[in-house]
């Protein structure tokens, strides 16, 4: 029998060449399997070759040296890896939601109930509704897309709700940089997805449920289709979940790259076929959400922790963690970082271990100047606040926010100012356009930064920027607007020295507004 | 929208005389189908040019010299009707940045170098 090779389909490790890294494998004589990445995404492609003592991982793997692995050339190179499974990056972690990612095939329904999955979902089936939802809410699972709202609650208010029908949503446009948990996961184990959603309609009594995925990731559409039919196949979905007396249809929808439809009431609008504005709240989604029915609207890994939290029951789950945030968090690791990739920790672990042990600094070598946590809305942290704990709670009380995990890293080329600059752009490109200070705000957010870094009437300016961040937080809908700010002011407030000369020099240089500090549509000016 | 990603996918593009079409056979006003084209940057009203290369601009990839990869390729494209440049914020590849789509598929570690080697034979 031929030599057994793991080679991850992952967009990211297809992005550096895993898809003709596998053909060679096959060309070579090998049995080519094609598993999620393991997260360690620095060394994509990471292959892996079966032996007697487990599957030895070799980094960064070319075509040409396909038979080079397999002849065992490489074994004692710094390129082995060793047995992948005792790599230390990954024995340091405690992988729930990820388990399975990157040691199974993705679609491979027998291997999923092998390593413990549907288990999950066999006990919600011996349980009651309101029992099921008791164990979600005893597990103090958090929403991971960003705002941490508790599970157990959302879930409560639509089981409790009376309706002809209830859906479960599951928000899978992952549209902030520095994030791609959802779609590892996807890519890599999309029937822990299936589960939790399968879970969260036994629940609150849904029969239909939505994926709703962003354009972006073709990969992860297509995989996720396919695990979908798979599960029909297998009687996960359908008429008769798991021959049981409940119902449940799966449909995965696919964006059309508006940012803003991560918000979930914008992409409740654009799961209607609508323009993806947010909607006002109350009505909550949980009374009134997909046309106008009850709905549950949960992220990737929210769902995608409950098959754990059902198996193994709800105060295993909120046995990990710290304060307020029970459970473990998927941490990802991008920008310009040394060991980029996926780290799930129990809540809890220090952002510095995370960018220093886990990450190795730079992948510049240069030094880290910043670390951005939460996504594009969220803080931007120097060092000096490397020591805070990943908990929702402390980052709030620091300013900033967990958000989704994502944490992309800086070295000190990065002009913060620059950045501030950016995070005004962005929203001033993606608002949905519904509420005035997020739609006009960032636009005049771009002006006013324009004009304090060319040093015109600095004061002033840093005065009405103060001005309009605190409108913007306060006086948006939803958390583009009202989190925007979060990024301007801490860059601001680590780094002045990105925004402009200080004050006594800017007065005197120029009173005039340089043409660069002007926006083409011509706004208001203090 | 499944119906307009089709639409994309089979014309790709929205022309103006799909509109009506669409409008009728889904009920609804002309201004209802061009309000949800409009909001939407995957919809595009324009034919698509032979190549096309999306460059992710958003700030994990930023931090890895995103914005000299992208100066590089609109400066190079500038006015080529064969190949069209555009800016996407992340394609879920921030450890590996600065990414890119080119006609479709993931690329990874975009300097303007490795861009250029992977597009030889686009035109200048």
């Amino acid at each position: 029998m031929s030599t057994v090779v793991w080679v991850p389909c992952d967009a990211a490790a297809v992005s550096v060449g895993a898809d003709a890294v596998a053909e060679a494998f096959e060309a070579a004589g090998a049995t080519v399997r094609r598993n999620g990445s393991r997260g360690m995404l620095w060394m994509e492609p990471l292959v892996e070759v079966e032996t007697d003592h487990g599957r030895v991982g070799y980094a960064a793997v070319e075509p040409a040296e396909a038979t080079a692995v397999l002849a065992g050339d490489l074994a004692s190179t710094e390129r082995c890896v060793g047995v992948v499974d005792e790599h230390p990056w990954l024995t340091r972690q405690h992988r729930v939601s990820f388990a399975r990612v990157g040691v199974t095939e993705p679609t491979d329904i027998a291997a999923y109930r092998e390593h413990g999955g549907l288990a999950g979902l066999q006990r919600a089936l011996t349980l009651s509704a309101e029992e099921v939802v008791q164990e979600v809410t005893d597990s103090g699972l958090r929403g991971r897309g960003g705002a941490g709202f508790p599970a157990g609650i959302k879930w409560d208010t639509v089981r409790k709700a009376e309706a002809d029908v209830k859906f479960v949503c599951c928000n899978a446009d992952e549209g902030d940089s520095g994030t791609f948990a959802d779609r590892m996961l996807i890519e890599g184990d999309p029937f822990t997805l299936i589960e939790g959603m399968a879970i969260a309609a036994v629940a609150t009594g849904a029969t239909e449920g939505f994926v709703y995925l962003r354009s972006e990731y073709p990969h992860a559409i297509r995989t996720l289709r396919r695990a979908i039919d798979i599960a029909y196949a297998h009687g996960v979905l359908g008429t008769s979940v798991l021959g049981s007396d409940h119902a449940f249809d799966l449909d995965v929808r696919v964006g059309a790259g508006a940012y803003i439809c991560g918000e979930e009431t914008s992409m409740l609008d654009s799961l209607e076929g609508k323009r993806g504005e947010v909607r006002a709240k109350p009505p909550i989604p949980a009374l009134q959400g997909l046309f106008g029915r009850p709905t549950v609207v949960n992220n990737v890994l929210t769902l995608s922790a409950v098959p754990m939290v059902l198996a193994d029951g709800g105060a295993a789950y909120a046995a990990l963690g710290t304060g307020k945030s029970r459970g473990t968090q998927v941490f990802q690791l991008g920008g310009n970082v040394a060991r980029g990739g996926i780290v799930e920790a129990d809540f809890g672990i220090g952002l510095r271990e995370l960018v220093e042990d886990f990450g190795g600094g730079t992948a510049s070598g240069r030094p880290v100047k910043a670390v951005q946590v939460g996504g594009p809305l969220g803080a931007y942290l120097p060092p000096g606040k490397f020591d805070l704990p990943m908990d929702y709670e402390a980052f709030a009380e620091a300013d900033a926010m967990v958000g989704h995990g994502g944490i992309v890293v800086f070295d000190d080329s990065m002009d913060a100012g620059a950045m501030a600059r950016f995070a005004m752009e962005f929203c001033a490109k993606e608002s949905c356009g519904k509420c005035t200070p997020c739609r006009v705000g960032s636009t005049r957010g771009v002006e006013v930064i324009d004009r304090i870094r060319a040093g015109t009437h600095r004061e002033a300016n840093l005065v009405l920027l103060e001005d309009l961040c605190a409108t913007m937080t306060k006086g948006s809908l939803c958390a583009m607007g009202g989190l925007t700010p979060m990024p301007v002011r801490s860059a601001l407030e680590h780094w002045p020295e990105d925004f402009g000369a200080p004050p006594g020099e800017a007065e005197a240089v120029a009173d005039d507004i340089p043409e660069s500090a002007t926006s083409t549509d011509g706004g208001a000016r203090p | 929208m499944p119906v307009l990603h089709e639409v994309v996918a089979v014309h790709g593009y929205v022309h103006d005389d799909d509109i009506p079409v669409i409008a009728d056979v889904l009920n609804l006003s002309r201004a209802d189908v061009l309000g949800v084209v409009g909001f939407y940057h995957d919809f595009r009203r324009t034919p698509p040019t032979t190549h096309r290369v999306s460059l992710c601009r958003a700030e994990a990839c930023q931090a890895r010299g995103a914005e000299a990869t992208y100066a590089a390729a609109a400066d190079r494209w500038s006015g080529s009707t064969e190949v069209e440049v555009g800016e996407v914020f992340c394609l879920g590849n921030c450890a590996l940045g600065p990414a890119g789509m080119l006609d479709g598929s993931l690329h990874a570690r975009l300097t303007p170098e490795r861009l250029d080697a992977l597009t030889e034979g686009w035109g200048r």
